[in-house]
């Protein structure tokens, strides 16, 4: 029974005011929606143009749960290729990255690409002579993605050729991406020291929600923030105060911490915590980096770029950034009650090594699957799983701080434990789960 | 400290495990130099702890953050406690200067790590530096490299 599909007044009432149906995580049908509407509809995350840096370089990865390969094509534009040959739909370019030269050969029967997917060739042509070839989807070579955009190495696609524009999606959030650039001094990044995978049997929207969940450290994050912070106090005094402890310990401030760091969302379901402090403010001064970013700014704006704190920018559906940190953690659906974490990391170009040493230890110690902060966050993701399959409770509580006068009020700073960005995901999430969000924007 | 002999440095490998297996972390934490490392790569081969992720890459500090928080509490993800199994091969002595104090092993092993109804199996190789001081051996560095240690992971919870 179809209870969701062709059926968009019961998605739509899926979120109220301050509540969020069970469904929305736990339903096959509606995960199913999701990849077809949510992730077409949107602007996704795909990558860095810094992973293909030379004609020919690619990477396979997904968008939603569509297989797809991320090429530098020979005119050095991106392109985003659906990986599926038009043949017998193998996948043409092998898992990972590598180099493909000046085309995609396919492994089964030898059709051949170009990296802006067009057809090549075919051995033994002569065999579809006659036959309406060309009146065929076989013909038209590897599916590529129309709506790509690039903004500032950061590659974004929509599946869906017709739909909301780039600059309308992300509206004024962008700024947080070009924090995080502009912190090097040279206004460059470069994925650097590898991604952690991290394998959670929950519902990828658990993640998201988590982001700008701002009342759970000092709950859930006690067991091992606070043990570190214990540990540490218990150092004889004058040993420097090592990088560890000090990634650790801002994790256990306290609710007024929190409360007065503050929050903003954006148009679409993008916002962010920390607008005028936050867990990444007071970190050490790293030698040289101050000089290297005057040198490149002036005074002022280096300490404008500097002074931008944001703690975690949610960019609707599925990625988190991290300006001062340099990560970027990207949330990739697998099924409704699976999810794969991705937490990729950054050099600032021309910065001194110290800090991509720091975004690494702290890329470690949270978000690696041995992370002692990670195992508790998984353990509730896994125990909210279970849990909603209870039957008589159907509704998820996003109500913190609710107001009437929130409904289509963006760019507006409010109380950093408001669940104000939850809510905006999920309005969000209701419009582009129709095909009318396709065309439409706004808040 | 005397000449160490194969036997003594391949029994350490033995009680370090036993001591992983049995939850004994305070005698556990005790093998490691005040200078050790406990270190899982997450790419085969890896050189470099600082500039490139791994799994682990921990000091005695961070390993005592860890080793107490596995009681406390409030340490939600281990209500109930996960369990461990080492199954070790017979170390390989790769390195011994009693001029120096200097010892290193290599081991490969089946490790299994259970929670609830959940076990989970890793395969690999440990590397073990030890070190000569005051008449005992302590760990410099153990290795642990998985034979898939760039694979998507659930939660690793203790120790291989």
């Amino acid at each position: 029974m179809s209870r969701y599909r062709n059926n968009p007044g019961a998605v739509q009432a899926l979120v109220r005011d301050r509540e969020v149906h069970k469904d929305a995580y736990v339903d096959p049908e509606i995960f199913d929606l999701e990849m077809e509407q949510l992730f077409a509809n949107t602007w996704v995350y795909v990558g860095h143009a810094s992973q293909v840096p030379n004609k020919g370089d690619y990477v396979t990865t997904t968008v939603g749960t569509e297989p797809v390969v991320m090429v530098r094509h020979q005119d050095d534009s991106i392109r985003v290729l659906v990986n599926r040959c038009p043949h017998k739909g193998v996948k043409v370019a092998p898992e990972g990255c590598g180099s493909t030269g000046k085309f995609f050969r396919c492994p089964y029967h030898a059709w051949t690409f170009k990296t802006d997917g067009s057809l090549l060739s075919i051995p033994l042509k002569k065999g579809y002579d006659g036959v309406g070839f060309e009146q065929t989807e076989g013909a038209t070579g590897m599916a590529a993605v129309r709506a790509v955009r690039v903004y500032r190495d950061f590659v974004f696609c929509r599946l869906n050729p017709e739909g909301i524009g780039f600059e309308d999606f992300f509206g004024d959030s962008l700024s947080t991406i070009d924090n995080m650039v502009d912190r090097s001094p040279e206004g460059r990044l470069q994925v650097a020291g590898g991604v952690l995978r991290y394998m959670h049997n929950c519902n990828w929207k658990m993640l998201v929600d988590n982001q700008t969940d701002t009342c759970h450290p000092m709950v859930a994050h006690e067991s091992s923030a606070g043990t570190a912070v214990r540990v540490w106090n218990e150092a004889p005094p004058g040993t420097p105060k090592p990088m560890a402890v000090e990634l650790f310990a801002p994790f256990m401030s306290p609710y007024e911490f929190f409360e007065k760091m503050g929050i903003r969302v954006w148009v679409n379901g993008h916002g962010h915590t920390g607008v005028s402090d936050s867990i990444h403010a007071a970190y050490s001064e790293v030698p040289g980096y101050w000089d290297q970013m005057v040198a490149a700014y002036g005074e002022q704006r280096a300490r404008a770029i500097l002074g931008d704190v944001r703690h975690n920018t949610v960019y609707f559906p599925n990625i988190m950034v991290k300006g001062p940190i340099q990560t970027l953690r990207l949330f990739k659906p697998i099924a409704v009650d699976r999810t794969l974490v991705e937490s990729w990391t950054f050099r600032l170009v021309g910065a001194p090594d110290m800090l991509l040493e720091r975004t690494l230890m702290y890329n470690r110690l949270i978000n690696a699957p041995t992370s002692v902060v990670g195992h508790d966050d998984l353990e509730v993701y896994e125990r909210a799983q279970e849990g909603l399959k209870a039957r008589g409770r159907d509704w998820i509580n996003v109500a913190r701080l609710f107001d009437d006068a929130e409904h289509g009020q963006v760019n507006v700073a409010t109380n950093g434990t408001n669940e104000l960005q939850m809510r905006n995901q999920f309005r969000a999430w209701a419009r582009f789960m129709t095909p009318l969000a396709a065309k439409g924007c706004g808040v | 400290m005397n000449t160490v002999t194969e036997r003594q440095l391949t029994d350490f490998v033995y009680a370090e495990a036993r001591l992983l297996d049995e939850q004994r972390f305070d005698d556990w934490l005790q093998l490691f130099a005040d200078d050790g490392y406990y270190w899982m790569p997450l790419t085969p081969g890896q050189t470099d702890p600082r500039l490139q992720t791994s799994l682990l890459y921990e000091d005695k500090l961070l390993l005592r953050v860890r080793t107490e928080r596995l009681g406390g509490a409030r340490t939600f993800s281990q209500q109930p406690r996960s369990r461990c199994h080492h199954l070790l091969q017979a170390p390989a002595v790769e390195d011994i200067d009693n001029a120096a104090g200097l010892y290193r092993m290599r081991t490969s092993f089946h490790y299994v790590e259970t929670r609830m109804d959940t076990q989970t199996l890793f395969a690999g190789w440990a590397t073990h530096q030890l070190r000569a001081e005051a008449g005992a051996l302590r760990i410099v560095l153990k290795r642990v490299d998985l034979v898939n240690c760039d694979a998507a992971f659930g939660n690793i919870n203790l120790f291989m």
